[in-house]
């Protein structure tokens, strides 16, 4: 209990250190670029909890933190509904969604729950772009409520996104700990062994696409008021479908601390590419990163520095 | 007169157009040391599989403690009390030896009898011979050595029945003898034991009653004494 | 309706490389889409460069994928399957060369669409008062011939019976005298060559981008796991369904929604009968 007091505690620091930060002037575009590295954060953390923690390799990571943006729009649009109610709606109806596919595709491999994930991303976008309420393929406006709490809207939002990330960790941080997640790590070294040793794999596996698929949508609830602008081919992006795996793979998939880094190194990189190459190269470089990492230290960072401490 | 442990009762299974089991019954006693031998092929990892769980039947019933298991998924029958070991060892490689142990501890064997927590694996540990790698990941273990895990993982489960999928294949005749001590020490404590093995002397040596399957079917049981003049038997090892 | 037959005949060239190493070799290679979009380029670049006719520069390229196909395989077996690496690297292994592949081809040609036209693909025909457009007759023929082809390949060459066979049971292959890997290498070839046709076909049919891949993963994958794993005429038939259904789709509620129908399929088939129609 000592340890996980001692985890929030730091939460609660750096949350403090966000609403700071976000009070202070600082060089604006940092609160843009911090805003895009901790939205990755909390993407590959989440992404993890299934694709590192159950082995379970999730490709339609756009679907999931497209579900949380759209249902943000759909309420803000009805109803305005306030920022926490589009946190919590837009997590619920990505769970809701990981829930879903999960329990169509989990009883079979591997394999075909990552390639249903794959299609998902294309298929929902189809329907979002064919829903006009939302935008359709033109793409909507959002305003912004008036008043945030402290500092300006982007400002504010950095914070949100602050308390996201850290919370994120700390929900991952929490499982991977926990008696479900050894449950985790067990079926995805042999489902066959775990679930004749007592691991119910089918709920777990739930469970976590579940968890997973509600951090994401999470991620995505506060694009709306972020971009101010919200159309498909930027809610649906690639870049989050390859980050959402590269970050947690170059960290280190076994542990939260992986897509922490990964997320931080990776995100930092491509705030400073974006400015000086094409974001069709960075996307270019990422990939060739991926596969060289995934052939040659599938481990991550992590793996690495496991094998020079000499494990 | 002990009663029935596992009751199998006409199972089938088939694979396509394959039938693996064509209607297999056999009965278990509780506490019996059992014996399931038969050439390759002739169904008894199937039997298994299916006993475990792992394979859904397509005909026949399975019984165990007097309770109907068929259709129950393999996590909910370890609970009850069936353990099986695998006969390629399959351990959870990015854990400690003690912490493969513990999984068994904290899912199959808590629902049962026996206290839950690290000084158990520790025991069994040490019964088995293993507790020099409890800090060692899998990776770094011996042929016989990760056998041994399997059957400590297995036990660590609290089992009432434990099935040894040819858990002594390959090894050398020491260790051959290494395991089968293990497993009469088992049996001892009271734990119904099924061997499934090639190693005929290991076999004949263990069992109080063997069952010889042949092409999916049962074609002979009894003792040891019996099996090994038993002319069907002979014929199914041996061809015409 | 027709229209949506014609295509089947098409969808059954694009699957034909993912029913041999999904189905038969049980490699989930992703990235197949890409293949087949690279082979789409390739036709296009060849046409631009000597003007020659799209299926013509198709057949030429075979080798050259066939070749890529290898040396894929060869890469991902070293790396993942000699190490029993869990699938979820080889996943991601095949993911990554789908986006590298997709990312490289937006920076070559742009996102502007791509289209050939050779000298048939304007003109069309009528039987009984409807409209043929060779435009979609003859890929629906090449790709036909494709399938009974790679039918031939599976059930009476030496490659083929050893492809089948290593799918089910690699010790009797290795008891043959064949190396199963140089077997799975050939097969991989066979399947990315196939890929790379059915992108010849697919320029002269509709226009391309780099991201079109995407369209074609779901259908891909819909028609192996509807005609059920490894199975050539199964593919044939789903691909006649598939087809069928996204046309009637289209006519119904509009095109847009077409991406929809092998999504749906896929998902349908996976929750009621995941081994296909005539799947092992």
């Amino acid at each position: 209990m000592g340890r996980t007091a001692g985890a929030l505690l730091i939460g609660i620091a750096i949350v403090g250190a966000g609403i700071a930060l976000a009070v202070v002037k600082v060089n604006p575009y940092f609160y843009f670029a911090g805003y895009v590295i901790l939205q990755y954060v909390v993407i590959a953390t989440a992404w993890n909890i299934l694709g590192g923690y159950a082995g379970y390799v999730n490709f339609g990571t756009p679907a999931f933190f497209a579900m949380g943006a759209y249902t943000a729009v759909l309420l803000i649009k009805s109803v305005k509904a306030p920022l926490p109610v589009l946190l919590l709606a837009g997590g619920l109806v990505a769970g809701l969604l990981g829930l879903g596919i999960g329990y169509l595709t989990l009883r079979l491999r591997g394999t075909f729950f990552s390639i249903a994930t794959l299609a998902l991303a294309v298929m929902l976008q189809t329907v979002v772009m064919n829903w006009e309420y939302v935008g359709g393929s033109r793409g909507t406006s959002v305003i912004r409520p008036p008043g945030p709490p402290f500092g300006s809207y982007v400002t504010f939002l950095f914070t949100v996104m602050v308390g996201l990330a850290v919370a994120s960790v700390l929900i991952a941080r929490f499982i991977e700990r926990s008696r479900i997640g050894r449950g985790l790590a067990a079926l995805r070294d042999s489902e066959e062994a775990a679930e004749c040793m007592g691991v119910p794999t089918l709920r777990l596996k739930l469970f976590a696409t579940t968890v997973s698929g509600f951090l994401l949508g999470v991620a995505g609830a506060p694009f709306p008021y972020y971009v101010t602008f919200v159309e498909p081919n930027s809610a649906f992006a690639l870049d989050y479908a390859v980050n959402a795996l590269a970050m947690p793979m170059i960290g280190g998939t076994t542990s939260w601390l992986g897509p922490v880094i990964g997320a931080v190194l990776l995100g930092t990189a491509q705030q400073i590419a974006i400015v000086t190459i094409s974001s069709e190269m960075n996307l270019f470089i990422v990939g060739v990163v991926l596969v060289l990492f995934v052939v040659l230290a599938p481990e991550g960072i992590l793996g690495l520095v496991r094998r020079m401490r000499g494990h | 007169m002990a009663a029935a442990l596992l009751e199998v009762d006409g199972v089938v299974k088939r694979f396509g157009g394959f039938t693996a089991l064509n209607g297999v019954s056999l009965s278990v006693k509780a506490g019996e040391r059992f014996g399931l031998i038969g050439p390759n092929g002739s169904g008894k990892t199937t039997l298994i599989n299916c006993v475990s769980g792992v394979l859904p039947v397509n005909g026949g019933s399975i019984r165990f403690d007097g309770q109907e298991i068929t259709g129950m998924p393999p996590h909910q029958r370890s609970r009850l009390g069936i353990v099986r070991s695998f006969q390629i060892p399959k351990p959870f490689t990015s854990m400690t030896v003690r912490d493969n142990l513990g999984i068994s501890l904290e899912y199959a064997g808590a629902a049962r009898a026996g206290a839950p927590g690290s000084a158990s694996a520790e025991d069994i540990l040490r019964s088995i011979g293993l507790e020099a790698k409890t800090h060692l990941r899998p990776g770094g273990l011996t042929q016989i050595e990760m056998r041994k895990l399997e059957l400590a993982r297995a036990m660590a489960a609290h089992p009432k029945l434990l099935i040894s999928d040819e858990a002594m294949a390959g090894l050398s005749s020491t260790e051959v003898d290494d395991i089968l001590e293990i497993l009469f020490r088992l049996n001892a404590q009271g734990i119904t034991i099924i061997m499934i093995e090639h190693i005929m002397r290991a076999v004949m040596r263990f069992s109080e009653r063997i069952v010889v399957l042949d092409a999916g079917e049962r074609i002979a049981e009894g003792t040891p004494d019996e099996i090994v003049r038993h002319p069907a038997v002979e014929r199914a090892y041996l061809g015409e | 309706m027709v229209a949506g037959l014609l295509l089947s005949g098409f969808y059954a060239a694009v699957s034909l490389g993912v029913s041999l190493i999904f189905g038969l070799l049980d490699i989930a290679n992703i990235a197949q889409p890409a293949f087949l979009i690279l082979g789409a380029y390739a036709a296009y670049v060849m046409n631009g460069a000597f003007g020659l006719d799209p299926i013509v520069s198709g057949l030429i390229f075979t080798p050259v994928f066939f070749a890529l196909g290898a040396v894929v395989y060869r890469i991902y077996y070293e790396s993942f399957e000699r190490r029993g690496a869990e699938s979820l690297r080889g996943l991601v292994f095949f993911f990554g060369l789908l986006f590298i592949i997709e990312v490289s081809l937006s920076m070559t040609f742009g996102v502007d669409y791509r289209l050939v036209q050779s000298d048939y693909t304007t003109r069309s025909f009528e039987i009984a008062g409807v409209g043929i457009a060779f435009r979609y007759l003859v890929p629906c023929v090449v790709g036909l011939a494709m399938t009974f082809t790679m039918y031939l390949f599976l059930s009476r060459t030496f490659y083929g019976r050893a492809i089948m066979a290593v799918s089910q049971d690699r010790m009797a292959l290795r008891l043959m005298g064949a190396n199963p890997v140089t077997i799975k290498t050939i097969a991989f070839g066979v399947g990315i060559a196939a890929a790379s046709l059915a992108g010849a076909l697919l320029i002269s049919i509709a226009p391309v981008i780099p991201s079109a891949d995407r369209d074609y993963i779901g259908r891909m994958f819909a028609i192996t796991v509807l005609g059920g794993m490894g199975s050539i005429g199964g593919t044939l038939v789903a691909s006649a369904i598939l087809g069928v259904a996204e046309s009637l789709m289209s006519t119904f509620f509009g095109p847009s929604w077409s991406l929809a129908v092998s999504f749906g399929i896929l998902l349908i088939v996976l929750a009621v009968r995941p081994a296909g129609l005539f799947g092992r």
